[in-house]
């Protein structure tokens, strides 16, 4: 016990504290940016990811990677905040909790197995797109000089890390321009104009909305997205951060884990988070191994905020603007445009059917369930082709080759010529698998419509599982089964 | 002479030839053994992994790319063994030379030109300055 708290908490302590600082450090712009996106205080964004951070250190599944506030979830809460208010949105962060616990304690994340990367790849091109359609509003516009900060931020953020890289580049735009904007008087909007900053740690609350049925039928689908959501971003982030460190984690505990990290922060004034790719790269790289290294960034973060507070009022909004396109820049996956060229049409049609329907809806939840019932279908589609081929021997031989199921049943009846009579057919099922009762259905439909003709009629070829369930269903096995008359 | 080598590649054409050369040391003495290393770039985790079906699959995939490199290596009867490690190329690879005493490392260079090099940054470079084994860059 004593061996496994000090190999997942101070193993690697100097690389964890450096990390866990660097962390700290990127997440301030990112946690206050989501905040704006989400439409609410700067605070709820920043108590989250503090909140979240710290909480996950202890009951996450993935030690090293990083969770807080995200795009991808502020994103969801917007037509919440905007129609019912932040009390609600904290109420519906602890709903998202309760949801990924059960999530959790029902193994959920083994579905995961179940959405096809064209539908991941098309959720994160989809989460970038919004990330910066959310930004447009900030600097499409308003002055010159919001454009001009835009850019330095920009260039300042893709060009400082090739030559400097020990303070993380978006911190150094912020502070290099937040004391330009301060000092050189210029008309900017700031932070302070969208929210204010509270230099305390978070309080415990109960979110002040009415306790009844109509409450939880506002929140249950914001939840419920939410939850979705929140579950696949983790579990990508954390299989990109086994890959990086070559370990393997526990994806089941770590969805249980984001469950009780949203519970709580619902209950301190947070908005539900996630984990965050991006930071957790950056802490991984950074050197950060151990949950010690989640913990830290999430102290880090509030001693900051309740030191610096003063100064993120005067932050200017075009350098969040600036820091968030970069954001958006990393998120999406630039390598689709190779991959449309050369994965198959209809993996390009569910990524691109994915990112649309995101985009039109403004819901990634929704885009991702389009995009798995789009692939399931496509998949059925594929495999549903069932050969039928008849060759002329002593006896007629009909050759089956493919999947007979449901969705192929019809096709299979289709191939074969049922005028002849008194005949000797063999059907042979060597390169055939029969799935269901329907395959089942459909030989018994063929093999006693030729009966009916005065036909001699031999299934073979049948593998063992197709055999125990023509067994089991069928009937022509019976020389007086008739065919049923529906 | 030199008999454990370290092979860095990256599954180019370049490394190639790097392992051609390796080859050729090693064939020098009776025992030598070469230790193929390839670094999965940190930077390149979210790309690969996303595009990948499962850790296996990615595994699969990387083991695939190093498939000519073993083959150079393995036709020649030479003995020799792959570690796949995760991090930023050159520091990985220095740290692993010299964790491990190695006689030499032996790294192909993508050839880059001074511009190429100031904005990607010089893996072979990186390894020269700072592995304490003999280096041979191969162009």
């Amino acid at each position: 016990m004593l061996e496994k708290i000090k190999k997942d908490w101070f193993s690697n302590v100097k690389g964890d504290a450096l990390a866990g600082l660097v962390v700290a450090l990127a997440l301030i712009p990112e946690a206050i940016a989501f905040s704006i996106i989400a439409g609410v205080d700067p605070m709820v964004g920043l108590y989250a990811s503090f909140l979240i951070a710290v909480i996950i250190a202890f009951v996450g599944g993935r030690p090293a990677m990083i969770s807080g506030a995200t795009g991808a979830m502020a994103l969801l809460m917007v037509p919440l905040v905007r129609d019912y208010g932040v009390e609600y949105l904290f109420a519906a962060t602890v709903l998202t909790g309760v949801i990924q616990i059960l999530f959790g304690v029902f193994k959920v994340a083994k579905v995961m197995k179940f959405i096809p990367r064209a539908v991941m790849i098309g959720f994160v091109n989809a989460l970038a797109i919004l990330i910066f359609m959310a930004q447009v509003p900030h600097f499409l516009g308003i002055n010159t000089m919001t454009y001009i900060f835009v850019a330095v931020t920009l260039a300042i953020v893709y060009i400082v890390p090739r030559f400097f890289k020990a303070v993380p580049a978006p911190l150094i735009a912020l502070v290099l321009l937040t004391a330009a904007a301060i000092y050189g008087g210029f008309e900017l909007r700031t932070v302070g104009d969208l929210g204010t900053i509270t230099q305390s740690l978070p309080t415990f609350l109960i979110p002040s909305v009415p306790f009844n049925f109509e409450t939880f039928m506002i929140v249950l689908p914001f939840s419920l997205a939410l939850a979705i959501v929140g579950l696949l971003e983790s579990l990508l982030t954390a299989n990109i951060v086994d890959d990086m460190t070559g370990t393997s984690s526990d994806k089941n505990k770590e969805s249980r884990g984001q469950g009780i990290a949203n519970f709580v922060t619902g209950f301190f004034g947070g908005m539900a988070g996630c984990a965050m790719i991006g930071q957790a790269i950056i802490n991984v790289k950074s050197g950060g191994r151990t949950r010690l290294s989640s913990l830290l960034a999430g102290v880090f973060l509030m001693f900051l905020i309740i030191v610096l507070g003063e100064m993120v009022v005067q932050i200017p909004m075009p350098v969040l603007v600036g820091i968030m396109i970069m954001v958006s820049i990393g998120t999406f996956d630039w390598s689709s445009f190779t991959y449309l060229k050369k994965a198959p049409i209809t993996d390009s049609i569910v990524m691109v059917a994915t990112v649309s329907i995101v985009v039109y809806t403004h819901d990634l939840s929704q885009g991702v369930i389009a995009g798995v019932i789009l692939s399931a279908i496509f998949f059925v589609a594929k495999i549903s082709k069932i050969k039928v081929q008849k060759k002329l021997l002593e006896a007629t031989h009909y050759q089956v080759q493919g999947q007979l199921f449901f969705a192929s049943v019809d096709d299979f009846l289709d191939k074969f010529d049922f005028s002849v009579e008194d005949k000797d057919i063999v059907i042979d099922f060597t390169d055939a698998h029969i799935w269901d009762d329907s395959g089942v259905g459909a030989v018994d439909r063929v093999v006693l419509k030729f009966r009916e003709n005065a036909n001699r009629v031999t299934v073979i070829g049948l593998d063992t599982g197709s055999e125990k369930l023509v067994d089991q269903l069928a009937i022509f096995k019976s020389e007086h089964a008739k065919l049923p008359t529906h | 002479m030199y008999k454990k080598i370290l092979l860095a590649v990256d599954g180019s054409d370049h490394s190639l030839r790097a392992a051609k050369e390796a080859v050729k040391i090693a064939k020098g003495s009776d025992d030598s053994q070469i230790t193929i290393v390839f670094v999965a770039d940190h930077d390149n985790a979210k790309n690969e992994v996303l595009h990948s079906g499962s850790s296996a699959e990615l595994d699969f995939q990387r083991r695939k790319k190093l498939q000519p490199v073993e083959e150079a290596v393995a036709s020649e009867n030479i003995k020799y063994r792959v570690e796949i490690l995760h991090g930023t190329p050159g520091p990985t690879i220095v740290d692993f030379a010299n964790k491990e005493a190695f006689d030499m490392l032996v790294i192909g260079s993508r050839g880059l030109n001074s511009l190429q090099e100031m904005v990607l940054g010089s893996v072979s470079h990186k390894v020269v300055k700072r592995a304490n084994c003999p280096v041979l860059i191969v162009k």
